[in-house]
C-alpha cells in the first residue's frame, strides 16, 4: 500500500513535469482568491469610510426640537412651540450617557462685510458645539464660554459665507462684519463640511454665540433646538427615552398629553448607508466566489484533458500495481494541490493589490483574515469537488486499454 | 515447487452487440515453472496478446482456471491483483512506458513506490536494478537523454525491481534496430540464466523467439505447438 506522503509526493512530480500547464491552470483560482480578498477589503473600506462620514454629521448626535402647539384650534408644525429653554439644555447635560449639549438659535439675517452682503442663516450656539457636530475652526479661533456668557459679538463664518463676502481671497479673522445691522467681529472661520444628507449646504452659515443670537438678533427666550451629543452609539437610544422623561417632567406633561417636544437622533440615515455599504461588499463577494467557480471548472477541465493525456500513464501505473485508489488520491491530490496553491498564490496578490489600493486610490482597505481564511478553504474545496470527477475517470481506466492508448 | 503459472481450459470471449462473440482464447491449457523462458508467439488475433493480459492480471478470464504463485485468481478483488502485480510481476511494454521528465532512477523506484517500499530501501535496490541492465551511470538521465535500448534497459530494470515470480515482456524489441535487440535479448537470457527469473516474452519474430528455451505457438485461440527451444542461437 502507497502511503499519502508518497501520493503526494507522485502528485507533485507529475505537476512539475507539466509546470506550465499547471501554473496556468492555477490562474483562475489564483484571481478569483484575489478577487475575494480584495472585494472584500474594498467592502470593508467602504463599511468602514461610510461610517465615518456619519459619524461627521456629529458625534453620535440627539436633536431636541420643539415639538406642535395648538392656538384657538390652528395647529403648528413641529417646531411650532416655543418651549425649549436653555435650561432644559443644562438639564439635560447631567443626564448619564451624555457628553456634551448645545442649544441652537437660528435666524435669517443679512450679513454686510468687506463691501458684500449675503442672506444667510445666523445660527447661535454654545462652545460645546464643536464637540457635538465635530465640526472645529479653520482659522482663527472658536468662541469661548466667557464670551458666550457675556453675549459677545464674535463670529464664525463657514466657507460658503467666507467666499461671498470675500471673494478677493482677504483672510476675514480681525475683520467685522454687519448681522442684522449689529457690528460683530470674525474670530474664525469652519473647516469645509459639504453637503448635508438631505442635500443641504452646511457652509452656508454663521456661528455665533446662542446668547447674542437671543439677545441681539430674535430677540427670543427660547430657543429653536438643542444638539445633544451622546457618549458612544449603543448609548443613543437610552438618551433618547431619558432625556423624553426629563423634559416631559421639566414641562409639565403628564398622562397621555401630547409631548410639545420631539427628540431625533440621525440612526435611520446611518442605518440605511451602512446596510447600503453591506450590499455592495455582498454583491462583490458574489462576484468574487463566481470567478472562484469559474476558476475550479477551469480546474476541472484541464484535470479531464490531463486524464486523456496520460492515459497511458495511468495505464503504466495500474499494471505497476497502483491501485485504483491510488491512482484516484494522486489525481484528487494534483487537483487540490492546483487549488490550494492558487489560492495561496492569490492571497499573496490579493493582499499586494489591497495594499496598492490603499496607497494609490487612497481607498481605505483593510484585508480580514477571515475573509484569507474562507477564500483558502473555498480553494480547497473547489479542487475536491472539480477534482472527483476526473479523479474517478482515471481510477476507472481499464489498463489494457490504457496502456494501448496512442 | 509451485508452478508460476499454471492455466487451465482457459476461454475469454469479447461480447460483441451484433451478437457475434469474438472468443480470443478457446481453451488454453499451460503450466510455466519457475525459472523457465518461454516465449510466446503468433500472428495477431491468435489470442497472445489476451493471454498475455490473463496472465499479467490485468484482465480476467470469461471460463477455466488460472493459479499465479499458487493463488486462484478469480478468487482475488481488484486491489489483491494490483497488490500481486507490485510484488510479484514486472512488466516490459514495446514502447518502453518510462514515465516523461523523470530519471530513470525514479522510472525504477516506481513498482517500490506502490508496493510501498521506505524510501532508502528503493533507492538501494534500484541502483542494484540498474546495475543488472548496466546503466548505473544514466541513473539521473531522463528518458529523452536515452536511446531506445537504453529506454528499454531501464523498463527491464524496472520489471526486476520488486524480484517479481514473472517477468511479462511484451514484443520488447518492437521498437529497436536489431543491435539494440539482440542486447535487450541477450539481457533477457542474462536474467533468466544467471538469476533464474521466469520469463515469458510475447513476439511475432521468430529470431527474437529463438533467444527464449521453450516456444509455445498460438493461432486461432488455441496453443498450437508447444517445445524447447533448440540451443543453436543461445550466444
Amino acid at each position: 500500500m502507497i502511503s499519502v506522503m508518497q501520493t503526494l509526493r507522485l502528485a507533485l512530480q507529475a505537476l512539475v513535469r507539466n509546470r506550465s500547464r499547471s501554473l496556468l491552470t492555477m490562474l483562475g483560482v489564483v484571481i478569483g482568491v484575489a478577487a475575494v480578498i480584495v472585494t472584500v477589503a474594498i467592502g470593508t473600506g467602504a463599511e468602514t469610510s461610510v461610517a465615518s462620514q456619519i459619524n461627521g454629521l456629529g458625534s453620535n448626535l440627539v436633536i431636541v426640537i420643539p415639538g406642535s402647539v395648538q392656538t384657538s384650534g390652528a395647529r403648528t408644525g413641529n417646531g411650532g412651540a416655543s418651549t425649549l429653554t436653555v435650561a432644559d439644555g443644562l438639564a439635560i447635560v447631567k443626564l448619564p450617557g451624555v457628553t456634551a449639549v448645545s442649544p441652537s438659535v437660528n435666524v435669517r439675517a443679512q450679513l454686510v462685510a468687506n463691501g458684500q452682503n449675503w442672506q444667510t442663516s445666523a445660527t447661535g450656539v454654545a462652545p460645546t458645539f464643536t464637540v457635538v457636530r465635530s465640526w472645529n475652526p479653520a482659522t482663527g479661533r472658536f468662541f469661548t464660554q466667557s464670551e458666550t456668557d457675556a453675549a459677545a459679538k464674535v463670529a464664525v463664518l463657514g466657507q460658503t459665507v467666507v467666499r461671498q463676502l470675500f471673494p478677493d481671497g482677504s483672510d476675514p479673522v480681525g475683520q467685522a462684519v454687519m448681522i442684522k445691522n449689529v457690528p460683530f467681529t470674525i474670530i474664525g472661520t469652519l473647516t469645509p463640511k459639504g453637503q448635508s444628507g438631505a442635500g443641504q449646504d452646511q457652509d452656508d452659515t454663521v456661528l455665533i454665540p446662542y446668547t447674542s443670537a437671543m439677545e441681539r438678533l430674535a430677540g427670543s427666550t427660547t430657543i429653536g433646538s438643542l444638539l445633544v451629543s451622546a457618549v458612544d452609539g449603543a448609548h443613543i437610544a437610552s438618551v433618547q427615552s431619558q432625556i423624553t422623561g426629563l423634559l416631559e417632567q421639566r414641562h409639565g406633561i403628564v398622562g397621555g398629553a401630547p409631548d410639545d417636544f420631539q427628540v431625533r437622533n440621525l440612526a435611520d440615515i446611518a442605518q440605511a448607508a451602512s446596510a447600503t455599504a453591506s450590499i455592495l461588499a455582498l454583491l462583490l463577494a458574489a462576484v468574487a466566489a463566481v470567478s472562484l467557480v469559474v476558476g475550479g471548472i477551469g480546474i476541472m477541465n484541464i484535470m479531464l484533458v490531463s486524464v486523456t493525456e496520460r492515459t497511458r500513464e495511468i495505464g503504466l501505473r495500474v499494471a505497476l500495481g497502483a491501485r485504483g485508489a491510488a491512482i484516484l488520491r494522486q489525481f484528487l491530490i494534483e487537483a487540490v494541490v492546483l487549488s490550494t496553491g492558487g489560492g495561496a498564490l492569490g492571497v499573496v496578490l490579493g493582499v499586494a493589490s489591497s495594499a496598492a489600493i490603499a496607497l494609490f486610490a487612497g481607498w481605505p482597505a483593510s484585508v480580514s483574515p477571515g475573509a484569507v481564511a474562507l477564500a483558502l478553504a473555498f480553494s480547497a474545496a473547489v479542487g475536491v469537488f472539480f477534482g472527483y470527477w476526473p479523479a474517478r475517470k482515471a481510477a476507472a481506466l481499464d489498463p489494457i486499454r490504457a496502456l494501448r492508448f496512442e | 515447487m509451485t508452478p508460476v503459472v499454471e492455466v487451465r481450459s482457459l476461454r475469454k470471449v469479447y461480447p460483441l452487440e451484433g451478437g457475434d462473440d469474438v472468443v480470443a482464447l478457446r481453451g488454453v491449457d499451460l503450466t510455466i515453472e519457475p525459472g523457465e523462458f518461454v516465449a510466446v508467439m503468433g500472428p495477431s488475433g491468435s489470442g497472445k496478446s489476451t493471454f498475455m493480459h490473463i496472465v499479467g492480471l490485468l484482465d480476467r478470464p470469461t471460463s477455466g482456471t488460472y493459479r499465479f504463485a499458487g493463488h486462484e485468481v478469480s478468487a482475488l478483488d481488484a486491489d489483491a491483483l494490483a497488490d500481486l502485480r507490485s510484488r510479484a510481476l514486472g512488466f516490459v511494454f514495446q514502447s518502453y512506458n518510462l514515465l516523461a521528465r523523470t530519471t530513470a532512477i525514479e522510472n525504477v523506484e516506481l513498482p517500490m513506490v506502490y508496493a510501498g517500499v521506505p524510501a532508502a530501501e528503493r533507492r538501494r535496490a534500484a541502483m542494484e536494478a540498474l546495475d543488472a541492465v548496466g546503466l548505473v551511470k544514466y541513473a539521473q538521465h531522463q528518458p529523452n537523454q536515452l536511446s531506445g535500448g537504453q529506454q528499454q534497459r531501464v523498463a527491464i530494470a524496472r520489471s526486476i525491481v520488486n524480484q517479481p515470480q514473472l517477468i511479462l515482456a511484451d514484443e520488447p524489441t518492437g521498437a529497436l534496430d536489431t543491435v539494440s535487440s539482440e542486447d535487450v535479448m541477450a539481457l533477457f537470457g542474462r536474467l533468466n540464466a544467471e538469476r533464474g527469473m521466469t520469463v515469458m516474452l510475447v513476439t511475432h519474430e521468430a529470431d527474437v523467439a529463438a533467444h527464449a528455451r521453450r516456444l509455445v505457438s498460438f493461432r486461432d485461440g488455441h496453443i498450437i505447438s508447444d517445445e524447447p527451444v533448440r540451443a543453436k542461437v543461445l550466444v
